[in-house]
């Protein structure tokens, strides 16, 4: 490196007026800003803290266990007196625990599926992306044919074929989900790729995958962000599709999802145990598509769709 | 318009390209299935190991793998998807014939429902931007599209069905009332994505320099939405709608066996957990073909909708 960098610049203008002192904002910092001028999107971001919380540490604080059946209270509605807040199911198991118990799988799936996806998509869109011309098109074409399967379908088989451990269904969906990442981190790439800064880097030696890794990746990070929030509850949503169709999480361990299939078939008699989880389910969808907006709105101003 | 022959070439080729996606579809359903443990005839307790091999024979299912698979390429070449193992004296193709009716009806009514009202709301929202209208209009979209339609099916049917009494809880008679509410549930989410994207894009496209022209040329504004906005500001939608049917497709399954409807989904679910290999292949390939079909006909509409797309150059 040259010598010229350690030295500070000294220009007499920006000494007069003493502007060396101000502190410039990062893109970074503006987003930061831009983020929690949206109500909408801090107050789904406070909701959802109080949500995992609440999922993490309530089971603990509730004296019911999720599997303790009390026969004194079959079916009852949301009472303060029997201590079942929310009312029991069918055989008497408190519905609060095995609720919060429940988002525990629910936001694990979540959280881990995207991971999965979120791995395979970033390397293998930076990678096309990058290297471009016939590899490129190879590796997209694949995943245009894959984009064309019906891919619920696959899930589906999958669970029914390697049976239904919860491990396969963290693995199961997110094998299918790296799609959309793999193609929008391609298009950032192939972008980035003809910068100056990659050309420079190019130009003083660095080797191609010290470039993916040191440059494109890091470039790449707010796509990646505002995609992840987006996946997020993309996930919940088909772990819990999948249980409700009795084809995810299995008993003793519950999910929001098989929570409102136990609860649908007994909402004529007791509507809450279908409300309560449904309400659970719905609210951390919400917040978790409005925290994404707001991210997407706060990193990419051009793009507001 | 269509008349460079550059489109039709590109039609055509974008057709050949169907064939490896559609070979790809089969041969990965194909081999996951037969992976499975388990097999077709395991629930009819425990069959005399020589009537078993005789149905494994009729079958053909203790041939090679590779085997069965070229014979069942073979076969769905023309069109001829074979027996059931689950439903004895059907074939898969008369389960399919009986089935898709019901699960075409729904989807469709659906997505008409989805298109239009989607559409609408956007429009609504986008010409009042940043007021109340606006603001709720767009929570209701977002609501409807964090609601999973197997939460908010149930609540439908006990708000309107069981209390309500208006409509049937579940059941298929081809009666309107038995269709209402599956088709709305499975148009909300669809619809309230709609209402997101068109608002976005009509936003965008009455910001643009000919709609300006358009208005200085004192236009009234209805007009200058109708035919110079309109178009522009739906071709983020028509490029949605192949994602969309597939969504739908996917909401389906969970939507037929919730309200009981005999449509492919739940003959999909039925096979799938009874390994009736072939009905699962089945509906997965028809499925797999309609939405291959499907995308490419959005294809066309929409780079018949923009003059922007022509497929005159070579890429």
């Amino acid at each position: 490196m040259t010598k010229s960098t350690d030295n500070p610049v000294f220009d007499p203008f920006e000494e007069a007026l003493g502007v060396r002192d101000v502190k410039g904002r990062s893109p970074w910092e503006d987003a930061w800003h831009r983020l929690l001028k949206n109500r909408a999107a801090v107050y789904s971001a406070f909701i959802m803290a109080l949500m995992i919380l609440l999922v993490v540490f309530g089971p603990m604080l509730i004296s019911w266990e999720s599997d303790f059946t009390d026969w004194d209270y079959t079916s009852s509605p949301p009472s303060l007196e029997s201590g079942h807040w929310f009312g029991t199911d069918a055989v008497g198991r408190d519905i609060l625990v095995r609720t919060l118990e429940g988002g525990r799988i629910s936001l694990l799936v979540g959280l881990v599926a995207t991971i999965v996806s979120l791995l395979i998509g970033v390397s293998y869109g930076a990678t096309a992306g990058y290297f471009g011309g016939r590899a490129d098109r190879m590796m997209m074409r694949v995943v245009d044919i894959i984009y064309a399967l019906p891919f619920m379908f696959f899930v589906i088989l999958l669970m029914v074929v390697f049976g239904r451990h919860i491990v396969l269904i963290f693995v199961a969906i997110g094998a299918v989900n790296w799609l959309d990442m793999a193609r929008i981190v391609r298009g950032q790439t192939l972008s980035l790729k003809n910068t100056e800064f990659v050309e420079a880097a190019r130009a003083s030696g660095v080797g191609d995958w010290a470039i993916i890794r040191r440059h494109i990746i890091p470039n790449l990070l707010g796509v990646v962000i505002v995609y992840v929030t987006l996946t997020i509850p993309q996930i919940i949503l088909l772990e819990s599709f999948l249980s409700f169709l009795g084809l995810g999480v299995q008993e003793p361990m519950s999910s929001w999802g098989a929570l409102v299939a136990n609860g649908a078939q007994d909402m004529e008699s007791s509507p809450w145990t279908l409300i309560v989880p449904a309400a659970f389910l719905t609210v951390t969808l919400y917040c978790f598509n409005y925290i994404g907006d707001g991210l997407r709105d706060a990193l990419d101003p051009k793009d507001r769709l | 318009m269509i008349q460079d022959s550059g489109m039709a070439r590109h039609s055509f080729q974008r057709l050949l390209g169907l064939i490896p996606t559609l070979l790809m579809l089969i041969t990965v359903a194909f081999f996951l299935i037969r992976v499975a443990p388990g097999g077709p005839f395991d629930a009819e307790k425990t069959l005399p190991p020589e009537i078993e091999a005789n149905l494994n024979a009729k079958y053909h299912l203790d041939e090679p793998l590779l085997q069965q698979y070229f014979r069942y390429l073979g076969q769905v070449a023309v069109l001829d998807f074979g027996p059931s193992f689950q439903y004895k004296d059907w074939t898969v193709n008369e389960l399919i014939a009986q089935a898709y009716p019901v699960s075409l009806t729904v989807g469709l009514a659906a997505m008409i429902l989805a298109f239009f009202l989607g559409t609408l709301l956007g429009i609504a929202a986008a010409l009042r931007q940043n007021t109340p209208v606006d603001y709720s209009l767009m929570g209701f979209a977002m609501l409807g599209i964090s609601i999973p339609n197997f939460v908010i099916a149930p609540i439908l049917i006990l708000l309107l069905a069981v209390y309500a009494g208006w409509l049937p809880a579940g059941g298929w008679d081809w009666s309107i009332a038995s269709m209402v509410l599956p088709v709305v549930t499975l148009a909300l989410p669809v619809t309230a994505y709609i209402a997101r994207l068109t608002r976005g894009s009509m936003i965008e496209v009455l910001h643009s320099n000919f709609i300006r022209t358009a208005r200085a040329k004192g236009l009234p504004e209805s007009v200058v939405i109708r035919r110079h906005a309109l178009r522009p500001a739906l071709l983020p939608v028509i490029s949605f709608l192949g994602p969309a049917t597939a969504g739908m497709i996917s909401g389906s399954v969970v939507i037929e066996r919730i309200f009981s409807i005999p449509g492919l989904g739940s003959y999909f679910v039925q096979g799938a957990l009874n390994r009736d290999y072939t009905l699962v292949m089945g509906v997965v390939i028809f499925y797999g073909v309609l939405i291959i079909v499907l995308n490419f006909l959005v294809d066309l509409i929409y780079a018949w909708l923009n003059p922007k797309v022509r497929y005159d150059e070579k890429h």
